[in-house]
């Protein structure tokens, strides 16, 4: 099998904290990271590499050069090949921009890499929050998705994946041929470390740049990247106000105060 | 595309047997007033297999209009069926707004449409408005796991299409309006749906949690210190007649499953009752519960965050206080 | 090397650290409770080339050097002592010997095993009535021709019944003394081997410790390590090494001590502040951190010297007797700073403080290290 993992770096938006004076995140001093849901997409492509060895993983990140940190993460945990996509050109890009950029990037890496049977992202990055991406990928290259797969595996013909997917309600399992694009969420086991050995070749890697100039993509549409691309615009973002605390009830011992809190709560019909 | 109406559209998804997704219907809320702003009709938009009581019900929670699509290759959910028939109908009928429930089924459905159409999508909104300046629609939504809000704007492209947390809304008012039903013969071949519904797998019946359509939900946190902790916990939900929820800590710590996780990468929810025991009120936390009508926060640390947003707050050992409190409560309901 | 700014070793140290957070820190109270092995990690640990990290490759090793080793033992010795030490002996008193003094078929036999974490190692050499005193084995090898015969018993072994390779000290010459014992290598399943009774202690609860019992223990001709009679010598320069590893174990329970104990003073508050903002709270854990610096420096030194292939005996034992003597120090002040708390269970901090105790005690106690560090200096 030949997979490609897409992947994002990102804020750790457990870390964020909000300055109480001025208002505002403070992004100082936040690591980033590999966006855990793009971790769940790796260890998906390792499992399957786990069964059939000659599976080969690519993974491909769009971001700053500073995101060579999770290509090489990523190689580090169980990927075989990383690609990084920077450029000016792409700045600005909403959801439809990033993912019709991506969905070129693709199609120049299918050149070096051969033709992808699958396509793995995580199911939304922890940033944005959006789970656009996946999707809009697969629209572009006209593939068949199926979103918030926990687990996958082969097809008993070997032609596709069989998908466990989280529902709304169960968990639906879902047969789609290759090609195919699946994003991922969080699953009941967590995704394996990195090891030391491949953590050393990853660091030895050379990992090859795909920049955002017109020979790189000589059939690219200009008008559909960057900032001139994006239907969406952001008019103003704020952090959200806090609703201002209520009453502490405190008896001589809490369970005094636990009586209290009942019939504090029945009084206002609330139970 | 260009808007041909000014129609605010709203998808009712639908469950397997016909009847609307509580999500749908609360869409018609904010639609009702969207709509009315934008000076066109509030439209939903049913597809699926026997939708009768979903077509009738969006006509009694205020739709003006309902376009139908039916069929057999709609009774289960596939994002190539459902994208096909909503991209026809967006192309047939041009509406200037669409939202859609930020379920799963929803949050597959629209970035796979928008990408089809060439159109915005702004994901997850927990406020809609109409932004003065520009008569477009405004989004709000959260970013940065609930640490920034964004309000996000769709100037030149129609439809503008949003998605909505389920539980952010409440739904309207029961009336006695009957929509105009407007029943679109389209269907999509078999060879167009790539993918296939193999088997569904239920989650045992105590596994279930309707943590978005529940009154009242009991949460347990870090502070529960193990699986063995949601004991009391659920104790209380049950004299309460109410559910199990969960902060992320403790569902990523193992204790409970994510069925039961509240917040930003859970679910969002609004009861009329919130109680949070031993959850500290991590930003993504808050995200996903300060909606509810009145919360109450019990923790050991008298500076959790929790404590901010409470409506009544208890400093001290959950497992002393929620014994006495369920004890209470059932000699409250008798 | 300037081991703060070296690319990979930062780079290493980070993946350990997120390993000891995510898998090791969340079984350490249960370990210390239940006196249980933490198998589950070292298994995990052997997956990510934890066992062999100063190994080369071709014995499958990770092929990288005794400092990120050690760096190893520190990052999981902050949350976890016993899960610390467990990786320490297999490592230094185990799988270095076998290295260091094996010939090469005893290295393609063992290593592998070892060094990809297939098996676990252990060192045997104190005996009831040899502890410091290390001359008094009783343990007896005798030359059977074809094989060896092991007749005696080895105390307070560490990894004991857990380990399938362990590396065994006897008497082969009982008139020579010091330069009558041997090494050899000794597999668990050999006939007459056994493992006895296992010790309950103050700390380190989740590290195995017992007894090991050879009743005419059956060792082939090919497993005596190293020369014959030069057993003392190798036990001697394998504690040597041993002692970095137990070094960095005392240095991360300090560092995690101090970690835990930070952020509790932030939280706890008495009198109307939060304690972390009295004097006498910032002295203390300012005074507790600029000695755990210091104690690391001295532990990154003897690790690089080793690595360097230079004498690293003296820096080994002195990164020991400071560290050690460091991490007893700071948790019992730290426990201090907790107050009440600090002396449940509910809190690590006591935990800490009885794992804390044996970095003064193990692999040569603190009396040892100063006998090494004075005749180093030539002071007799």
């Amino acid at each position: 099998m030949n997979i490609l993992v897409c992947i994002k770096q990102v804020p750790d938006t457990t870390e964020i904290k909000i300055d109480p004076v001025k208002n505002t995140l403070i992004r100082d001093g936040v690591p980033s990271i590999l966006n855990p849901f793009d971790g769940y997409a790796l260890e998906a492509a390792a499992r399957l590499k786990d069964k059939d060895p000659d599976t080969k993983i690519v993974v491909i990140t769009m971001g700053p050069p500073q995101a060579n940190a999770v290509l090489k993460e990523a190689l580090g945990i169980a990927a075989d090949k990383a690609y990084l996509l920077t450029g000016r050109a792409f700045g600005g890009s909403d959801t439809l921009a990033t993912s019709y950029i991506i969905s070129q990037a693709i199609k120049k890496v299918e050149e070096t890499e051969g033709k992808f049977d699958a396509i793995f992202c995580g199911k939304q990055a922890i940033d944005g929050d959006t789970a656009q991406v996946g999707p809009e990928i697969a629209e572009h290259l006209g593939l068949p998705q199926v979103t918030y797969g926990l687990v996958c595996e082969k097809t008993e013909d070997g032609k596709g994946l069989r998908v466990t997917q989280e529902g709304d309600d169960g968990k639906p399992i879902i047969e789609v041929g290759f090609p195919c694009l699946v994003t991922f969420t969080k699953p009941n086991f967590d995704p394996r470390y990195p090891t030391i050995k491949r953590k050393l070749a990853a660091n030895k890697a050379q990992i090859p740049v795909i920049g955002d100039t017109v020979e790189e993509f000589p059939d690219m549409d200009r008008s559909r990247i960057g900032l001139m691309g994006s239907p969406t615009h952001v008019k103003r973002s704020f952090v959200p106000e806090r609703k201002k605390g209520g009453i502490i009830i405190s008896e001589e011992t809490v369970e005094d105060s636990a009586v209290k809190l009942a019939a504090l709560l029945s009084d206002a019909h609330i139970i | 595309m260009e808007a041909k109406t000014k129609d605010l559209w709203v998808f009712i998804e639908t469950n397997e047997d016909g009847s609307p997704k509580k999500v749908g219907l609360e869409l018609l809320n904010p639609g009702r007033k969207l709509a009315d702003k934008q000076g066109g009709k509030l439209v939903a938009v049913v597809i699926g297999n026997n939708v009768a009581v979903s077509v009738e019900e969006a006509g009694k929670f205020g739709a003006d209009q309902v376009i139908v699509v039916e069929g057999p290759e709609y009774e289960k959910y596939t994002t190539d069926a459902y994208a096909i028939a909503l991209v026809h109908l967006c192309e047939k009928y041009a509406p200037t707004t669409v939202m859609v429930g930020a379920t799963n089924v929803g949050r597959d459905l629209a970035p796979r449409v928008t990408a089809r159409i060439g159109t915005g999508l702004t994901a997850d909104c927990t406020s809609i408005d109409i932004d003065e300046e520009s008569g477009n629609v405004a989004w709000t939504r959260p970013a940065f796991g609930g640490n920034l809000m964004a309000t996000i704007l769709c100037p030149d492209h129609r439809p503008q299409f949003g998605t909505v947390r389920p539980g952010v809304f409440k739904k309207p008012a029961e009336t006695e309006n009957k929509a105009e039903v407007i029943r679109e013969e389209f269907h999509v071949a078999p060879e167009q749906i790539r993918t296939k519904l193999i088997d569904v797998i239920r989650e045992a019946a105590e596994e279930l949690v309707d943590l978005e359509g529940a009154e009242i939900i009991v949460s347990g946190g870090r502070g529960v210190g193990g699986p063995e902790g949601f004991a009391p916990v659920k104790e209380l939900a049950d004299a309460l007649g109410g559910v199990v929820g969960a902060s992320r800590a403790a569902v990523d710590a193992g204790w409970i499953s994510h069925s039961h996780q509240v917040g930003q990468t859970g679910k969002t929810v609004g009861p009329k009752l919130y109680i949070a025991c031993g959850i500290s009120g991590a930003i993504q936390h808050m995200a996903g519960m300060s909606g509810s009508d009145t919360i109450v926060a019990i923790n050991k640390d008298p500076d959790a965050n929790i404590f901010s947003i409470a409506d009544y707050g208890i400093v001290g050992d959950l497992f002393k206080v929620l014994p006495v409190l369920t004890a209470e409560v059932k000699k409250i309901k008798g | 090397m300037d081991f703060f700014n070296d690319e990979l070793h930062n780079d290493l140290l980070e993946m350990y650290r997120d390993f000891a957070e995510k898998s090791v820190k969340p079984l350490a109270a249960e370990l210390d409770k239940e006196e249980r092995f933490p198998r589950e990690t070292i298994e995990q640990m052997a997956e990510m080339n934890m066992m062999g990290i100063p190994f080369p490759e071709e014995y499958e090793g990770a092929g990288v050097d005794t400092l990120s080793y050690i760096q190893a033992v520190e990052e999981i010795s902050k949350v976890c002592a016993s899960t610390g030490v467990a990786l320490s002996a297999h490592t230094s008193l185990c799988a270095w010997p076998i290295y260091q003094f094996g010939t090469e078929e005893q290295k393609k036999k063992y290593l592998p095993d070892l060094c990809s974490g297939r098996k676990i190692g252990a060192f045997g050499l104190t005996e009831p009535s040899a502890g410091t005193d290390a001359a008094m084995q009783k343990t007896q090898a005798e030359d059977k021709g074809d094989h060896w015969l092991l007749n005696g018993s080895k105390c307070f072994i560490t990894n004991a019944g857990e380990a399938s390779t362990y590396v065994i000290f006897a008497m082969t010459d009982k008139s020579q003394g010091n330069r009558g014992i041997s090494a050899f290598i000794v597999e668990s399943d050999f006939p007459g081997f056994s493992v006895g009774k296992h010790e309950e202690k103050m700390g380190i609860r989740g590290s195995a410790t017992a007894e090991l019992i050879f009743q005419d223990c059956i060792v082939p001709k090919e497993n005596l390590l190293g020369d014959l009679n030069k057993g003392f010598k190798i036990a001697m320069m394998t504690l040597d090494g041993g002692r970095i590893g137990i070094a960095a174990q005392a240095l991360g329970i300090a560092e995690g001590a101090i970690d835990v104990t930070v952020k509790y003073v932030q939280e706890r508050e008495q009198f109307g502040r939060r304690i972390s903002q009295f004097q006498n709270t910032q002295f203390e854990l300012a005074q507790m951190r600029a000695n755990t610096e210091a104690a690391k420096l001295l532990v990154y030194q003897a690790a690089c010297a080793k690595d360097a292939g230079k004498p690293y005996s003296h820096l080994a034992a002195m990164a020991k007797l400071n560290a050690s003597r460091n991490a007893s120090d700071v948790t019992r002040r730290c426990l201090q700073l907790y107050g009440g708390y600090g002396y449940t269970r509910d809190y690590p901090i006591e935990r800490m403080m009885r794992d804390a105790k044996i970095t003064e005690i193990y692999e040569g106690t603190s009396e040892v290290q100063m006998m090494v560090i004075s005749g180093w200096m030539g002071v007799k």
